[in-house]
């Protein structure tokens, strides 16, 4: 067996029992930390791949970043678990019947005869030069351009919407003016008083 | 067999890194304090060895010979990984690091991305650390620190990606080759991206919690912030990897903004000693900097990253940019 084939393996089972620890796992901070190694394991599984930059983006953004945040979240919230587990028997029909219907959805796309071994050989290795974030910028700056530049614009709007639905005036809160804290001289504040010694 | 022969050969060139980078944080260790001693006009450690130059290792042994306190109701294994979650990143971000033309132990195409994804690692040591505690000020500590490495890495991010326009690559050793040029010290990157330069060794300071953005600590606030439970061996590892950031963040500079292993006056053969010369420089200025300043109040340093340097970061990349495309390359040869 190729070292590779063992490396993907070895991955992929992390991968999964992590995935699956995520859901099941009581508390909900490791839930979140077994989702960062779901992040990392998949993170090296595309370096596989030979696609390093999608793969460093994924640790340097989810991992770096996103899952920080999450964690941060969990981290404050007290969460009491036990009300969220009561339902579990009542809503399994449900949970079941979307589970399978996703999963006949999966095959009937995915299944081994579209997407089997045969009818896609392993892509040929790259040469040593090759870089594949030279080729990703390439192709998203030239053939993708406008498709890249609507989805920039989308996420600028989405961040521009965050900020306004955190951002309320709160005339209550005292705020600091740095400008005004950078101007103020030693004569605004201070007076030396010159003032004769007192007899004891 | 020939790949357990890499394997072995790649471990020992991974020791050959990092058994130096332990020792040269115990140095470092016993250079902060005999520095600072001699800028506040005081000796500094000199009982243990000649010159007190075993200081640090009587540290040590005494740290490892300490009980390691749980504290109660603290979550055990999180707790005990922390330390090592601080550590890992601080050493892996070394396996990109260009010592030499030819003396670096990976030489991978994304190597400033991978950089930047380890050093965005580190907070976790942190995050964890405070909160598996169970203690109100380790996890003030925590989330201090926690927002002020989100908030500077975006600068820092900024900054490198300026360092990649003006060099056309991700690998670190062609981004120092880029810096060779007719001018020797004036041809690196630290004067056509000074402002950018500038940014990135300020950012990390700040990301590393070093004085004066220390508040991730902040004694006089929070006793100790995030390591204030910690005591013995994983306090030993805290402090370990906070000076292999520290050591970490002057190579990097040394290596995107310092001409790496190249020498300042053209006609000087270039090599690894003029490396560590300026991994060196860089590395006092920590100390310089710690030594002079005092701490930046909380909403000060928030102010400083996302109104002062995200603007100007964003400005210079676009002064960059234009340099690229109009190909007013006065530095390059």
């Amino acid at each position: 067996m190729p070292i590779e084939t063992i490396i993907f393996y070895a991955f992929s089972s992390v991968l999964v029992l992590s995935a699956l620890a995520v859901i099941t796992v009581r508390n909900p901070v490791y839930a979140a930390l077994f989702l960062v190694l779901c992040f990392f394991t998949s993170a090296a599984i595309w370096l596989l791949l030979e696609v390093e930059f999608l793969a460093i983006v994924l640790v340097l953004v989810y991992v770096g970043a996103v899952m920080v945040l999450f964690l941060f979240v969990v981290m404050m919230l007290d969460i009491n678990v036990e009300p969220l587990k009561e339902g579990f028997a009542r809503y399994l029909p449900v949970g079941l019947l979307v589970a399978l219907a996703m999963l006949v959805e999966m095959l009937a796309v995915l299944g081994i005869k579209r997407f089997g071994p045969e009818s896609f050989p392993a892509p040929p290795p790259h040469p040593a030069g090759y870089s594949n974030t030279r080729e990703l910028g390439e192709l998203l700056y030239t053939e993708y351009v406008y498709p890249f530049e609507i989805a920039a614009v989308i996420l600028l709007v989405a961040i521009i919407a965050a900020i306004a639905l955190t951002l309320r005036r709160r005339p209550e809160t005292r705020y600091q003016d740095p400008g005004r804290q950078v101007q103020v001289r030693k004569e605004d504040r201070l007076r030396v008083v010159s003032m004769e010694a007192e007899k004891r | 067999m020939d790949e357990l022969i890499y394997l072995a050969w790649t471990v020992t060139k991974i020791l050959a890194i990092t058994v130096p980078l332990i020792l040269g944080v115990a140095m470092f260790v016993y250079a902060e304090r005999k520095v600072i001693g001699f800028m506040h006009a005081r000796m500094g450690p000199n009982r243990v060895g000649p010159l007190g130059l075993f200081q640090t290792f009587a540290d040590v042994f005494k740290l490892l010979m300490k009980e390691v306190i749980l504290p109660s109701n603290a979550n055990r294994f999180l707790f005990l990984l922390a330390p090592l979650l601080a550590l890992a990143p601080a050493f892996a971000a070394w396996a990109v690091i260009p010592f030499d033309a030819k003396l670096v132990l990976a030489d991978v195409n994304a190597g400033l991305l991978y950089v930047l994804a380890m050093t965005s690692l580190g907070v976790y040591g942190v995050i964890i650390a405070g909160w598996a505690s169970n203690s109100k000020y380790a996890f003030l500590g925590a989330m201090r620190s926690a927002a002020q490495i989100v908030s500077y890495e975006i600068a820092m991010g900024f900054a490198l990606v300026g360092v990649l326009i003006a060099a056309g690559s991700l690998n670190l050793v062609e981004i120092v080759e880029a810096q060779r040029g007719p001018g020797g010290i004036l041809s690196w990157f630290w004067l056509p991206l000074l402002p950018l330069f500038l940014i990135y060794f300020i950012s990390g300071v700040a990301e590393t919690n070093r004085a004066p953005f220390d508040v991730a600590e902040g004694e006089s606030e929070i006793v100790a912030g995030f390591h204030v439970e910690y005591s013995g061996a994983p306090f030993a590892i805290f402090f370990l990897a906070e000076y292999a950031n520290m050591i970490l963040i002057a190579a990097l500079t040394t290596t995107l903004f310092a001409g790496g292993w190249l020498s300042p006056i053209p006609g000087i053969p270039d090599g690894a000693p003029w490396f560590f010369v300026k991994l060196f420089f860089f590395c006092f200025f920590y100390l310089w900097f710690r030594a002079t300043f005092p701490r930046y109040r909380y909403d000060q340093i928030m102010r400083l990253g996302w109104k002062v340097f995200i603007p100007i970061t964003i400005v210079w990349l676009l002064v960059v940019a234009l340099f690229v495309v109009k190909q007013w390359l006065w530095w390059a040869p």
